[in-house]
């Protein structure tokens, strides 16, 4: 590993790749994985992905940003981040971050408390480039010279940095290395978001630039804006799938359960993360089953983009984000429902609940809820019988960043657990302390090159290593065990990591979402809802 | 030296001032931001507070009223701004050096005012109640500022060894920081070295502060002593204009930011303000994003870059 590298080594020509990990240098996995030898070999990038893209940073690549063909077209390019550089700080282009930016620009003291609690930089083995002030840095030298128009005096002040298209490439694939779980910022005693600032050069190279991951802009908030839903399905096809689900979920519980569609005067209209639909459907079968039993008054809407809750321009655009946003506002209140329960997606969450709170006036802001509360207050309420003892494994929870620390809903989903769940365990830390899944701000749908390999080795390094440990007293294959992870994506991540080594298969590690356990419970349905099926 | 030094001290506090006015203006001035918040909430209800719990734990959380903890967060604050509890809780191997410095910081503030206090009470009133006073809160004064540059100078230094000995801060190290650290370091040791070492004759810290108010030329003082003040002066001036601002700073990366978890209630003066900023204009050049410097932002956000692409094809059939 060349790990020492320094700030200015940003703007090193050519494409050399800047660092090399491996996996004696990050950091230890507790048993099974307790060994170097355990661990898998990085696949290497491609020839022809080095050849045609920029790979100049580390060993993988989420980009893929096209080589210029020539000296102008990289003069042009540097032009154009200038030109992005200058409108992310200007309140006519960027009211919506404008001041925490600034804010985080003027005033890091660079004590390194922030990277004491980044996962990213820990599990690497602390290199330096994954250091949260190394991308923080970057922007910020590039603010007091050329937004500030510093002088020499401001560049003793501040530290000088030289700006090529080397610079630009490279800052481009280091704002797709930061999960956006702001533990950074939590810890911050100035107040600074290191978190916010990858987030703000990712909307910089998109919203001036066009440069964004094709997961998710061009197979993410676009087809979303397009078919419906990021998963390529249209109301029809939805409509399609979902009764099937419905068929499945009655013929596996032996209870009858319809999705009611377009319900006009709903009290609630539930959005899902549409992927669940495809890659999870027990998931929303759990939901329609437990609303039914309840006697909700609900609705799913297939209004365009209305039955996928995601919103991807969350973690890098926010026109896209607003776009998205406003579709399912619209389709609330074309319905006319009383309020909105999102499902078990963490970004869709915080999205729609929290940011888009102040994008909403007059009667498009229709009241909008987490799934948890209403989900604790069925469990709890009494309406629905449940016989603990059918979950009677060990279950540890998951606390997707979006929902908990970035939002504050902490308590419901271990009400449910404490609940119905003898064996649940925490995760230490958890809460608002938590880890990220490693999957979050997109990573979890980024498959392309080997960039699977850096979210496995390094993003979700540490919360495996937590999973490891809530499950270290029951390790072997004989004692199945769940991971609650009632995120979407965070499923996604944890789905492609328990695969990647092999936990299911050694270790009996299964993973899944909150409602699964609720209904796996419930007397009147037929026991083993929970198939332990690894899909 | 004397008006020198006066002089010096005038125009640094007058600069401070001003400087910091606009500081806070500046941040003040910028136009409402999307929700950012990061839990836990010190101003949640004190059950939900102590986990990181916020009023979307509740169902129809939008029925009942907004919890407002003061006390909470008053609390975090205090702890916060004097202890610096998250350096402690997350850095412990820089929050001593950075406390007894910013300890040293506050004393020193301390000091200030109780002089200020006993000049006033000196100035105001001749009886011994207050005369009284004025004995207690001069020694007070005099002993608070040497601890406060003791202090102050001890934890520049030991920031500084940990600035150009520890490798996890030399990326994010520069000259100005280094500059900043000698500056304190320099000026408060000049400050109390002068003081402690001064010729039989000169000031005391009482007789300088009485003259200062008043211009007072006569007074006679060390010429370390006055470098000291005259350093220390253009060390207040030149804060407001380096991240060592960061106490405004913190004012709203806390409570505006990091702490801001207000309600866009209908018909509310946050609604007005969301409104207000759906109007601007923006210039983004990627295509996707349609903002030609015409179109609002509540214009863009209603379009469908899809459906554009789709129209645009289908005209140019």
């Amino acid at each position: 590993m060349s790990g020492k590298i320094d700030l200015r080594d940003i703007s090193r020509p050519g494409s050399e790749a800047l660092i090399h990990l491996e996996n004696k240098e990050l950091m230890p996995l507790p048993a099974p994985l307790e060994s170097e030898e355990k661990d898998h070999a990085w696949a290497a990038l491609s020839e022809q992905c080095q050849s045609r893209y920029e790979c100049g940073l580390d060993d993988t690549c989420a980009v893929n940003i096209p080589k210029p063909k020539s000296s102008d077209e990289e003069e042009q390019l540097v032009a154009r981040f200038l030109s992005g550089l200058d409108k992310l700080f200007d309140k006519e282009n960027n009211w919506t971050f404008f001041e925490p930016l600034l804010l985080t620009m003027e005033h890091c003291t660079g004590c390194q408390t922030c990277a004491e609690s980044c996962h990213i930089f820990e599990a690497s083995g602390r290199n330096e480039l994954y250091r949260p002030t190394f991308r923080a840095e970057i922007l910020r030298r590039l603010y007091f010279k050329y937004v500030k128009r510093g002088g020499l005096l401001s560049a003793w002040q501040h530290g000088d940095i030289h700006l090529n298209w080397p610079l630009v490439a490279r800052l481009i694939e280091l704002s797709y290395r930061c999960n956006l779980c702001r533990r950074c910022a939590q810890s911050c005693p100035i107040g600074c978001d290191n978190g916010l600032v990858a987030r703000e050069l990712r909307k910089l190279f998109s919203q001036e630039m066009g440069i964004v991951p094709r997961e998710i802009h061009e197979n993410g908030s676009m087809l979303q804006l397009e078919a419906g839903s990021s998963t390529g399905m249209t109301a029809e096809i939805v409509k399609d799938n979902v009764a099937f689900v419905d068929e499945d979920i009655s013929e596996r519980t032996g209870i009858e359960v319809h999705t009611p569609w377009d319900i006009e005067g709903a009290d609630v209209l539930l959005i899902h993360n549409a992927g669940e639909i495809m890659a999870w459907p027990e998931n929303p079968g759990a939901f329609a089953l437990i609303l039914t039993m309840a006697g909700v008054n609900w609705t799913m809407s297939s209004e365009l983009a209305a039955y996928d809750a995601i919103n991807y321009g969350l973690w890098y655009d926010d026109a896209q984000f607003a776009r998205v946003a406003l579709k399912h506002m619209e389709a609330a209140k074309k319905l006319g429902v009383k309020r909105i329960v999102i499902g078990e997606c963490g970004h869709a969450h915080k999205a729609l609940c929290v940011i888009a709170d102040r994008i909403l006036t007059g009667d498009l802001n229709i009241p909008r809820e987490s799934y948890l509360p209403l989900l604790r207050d069925i469990v709890l309420s009494g309406k629905i019988k449940f016989d603990p003892t059918r979950n009677d494994f060990p279950v540890t929870l998951h606390d997707p960043c979006n929902m908990v620390r970035l939002m504050g809903v902490v308590e419901p989903q271990r009400e449910i657990l404490r609940a119905l769940c003898p064996q649940f365990r925490e995760m230490e830390p958890h809460g608002v302390n938590n880890y990220c899944c490693g999957g979050g701000s997109g990573f979890a749908i980024m498959s392309g090159n080997n960039f699977p390999d850096w979210r496995f080795h390094v993003s979700g390094r540490k919360k495996l290593e937590q999973i490891l440990n809530a499950f270290a007293e029951c390790p072997g294959p004989e004692s199945p065990k769940y991971l609650c992870a009632p995120c979407s994506n965070c499923k996604g991540q944890f789905r492609d990591m328990i695969t990647y080594y092999d936990l299911w298969q050694k270790n009996r590690i299964f993973y899944g979402g909150l409602v699964e356990l609720v209904v796996n419970a419930m007397t009147d349905v037929k026991p083993g809802f929970i198939d332990w099926e690894w899909r | 030296m004397t008006a020198a030094v006066y002089l010096a001290i005038y125009f640094g506090l007058f600069i401070f001032l001003a400087g910091c006015l606009r500081r806070i203006l500046v941040y003040a001035r910028t136009p409402l931001h999307l929700r950012w918040e990061i839990y836990p909430l010190p101003h949640e209800h004190p059950y939900r507070a102590a986990y990181g719990g916020s009023y979307f734990e509740t169902q129809e959380w939008w029925r009942q009223p907004q919890v407002t903890n003061r006390r909470g967060e008053w609390r975090v604050m205090i702890e916060e701004i004097l202890f610096l509890k998250s350096l402690r809780e997350y850095n412990r191997r820089l929050w001593l050096p950075s406390f007894l410095f910013h300890f040293g910081l506050y004393i020193a503030i301390a000091a200030v005012a109780c002089a200020a206090l006993a000049l006033a009470c000196g100035q105001l009133s001749a009886t011994s109640q207050i005369t009284g006073l004025v004995h207690v809160l001069a020694p007070i004064a005099m002993f608070s500022a040497a601890i406060a540059a003791t202090l102050i100078v001890a934890g520049a230094f030991w920031l500084l060894m940990r600035r150009t000995a520890d490798p996890a801060l030399k990326n994010s190290t520069h000259a100005g920081d280094i500059f900043n650290l000698l500056f304190f370091i320099v000026a408060f040791t000049l400050l109390i070295g002068g003081y402690m070492l001064r010729a039989p004759g000169t000031a005391t810290l009482g007789e300088f502060a009485r003259g200062a108010v008043h211009f007072d030329r006569s007074i006679t003082m060390g010429s370390a002593f006055g470098a000291g003040l005259i350093l220390a002066s253009t060390l207040l001036a030149y804060i407001p204009f380096t991240h060592m601002a960061h106490f405004i700073a913190k004012y709203f990366t806390w409570h505006a930011v990091r702490w801001d978890d207000r309600r866009n209630e209908r018909g509310s003066v946050l609604e007005d303000k969301v409104a207000a900023s759906l109007g601007y204009k923006p210039t983004w050049s990627a295509p996707h994003v349609g903002a030609d410097g015409q179109r609002t932002w509540a214009e863009i956000a209603t379009t469908n870059p899809t459906r554009e692409a789709q129209t645009t094809r289908e005209a140019q059939k």
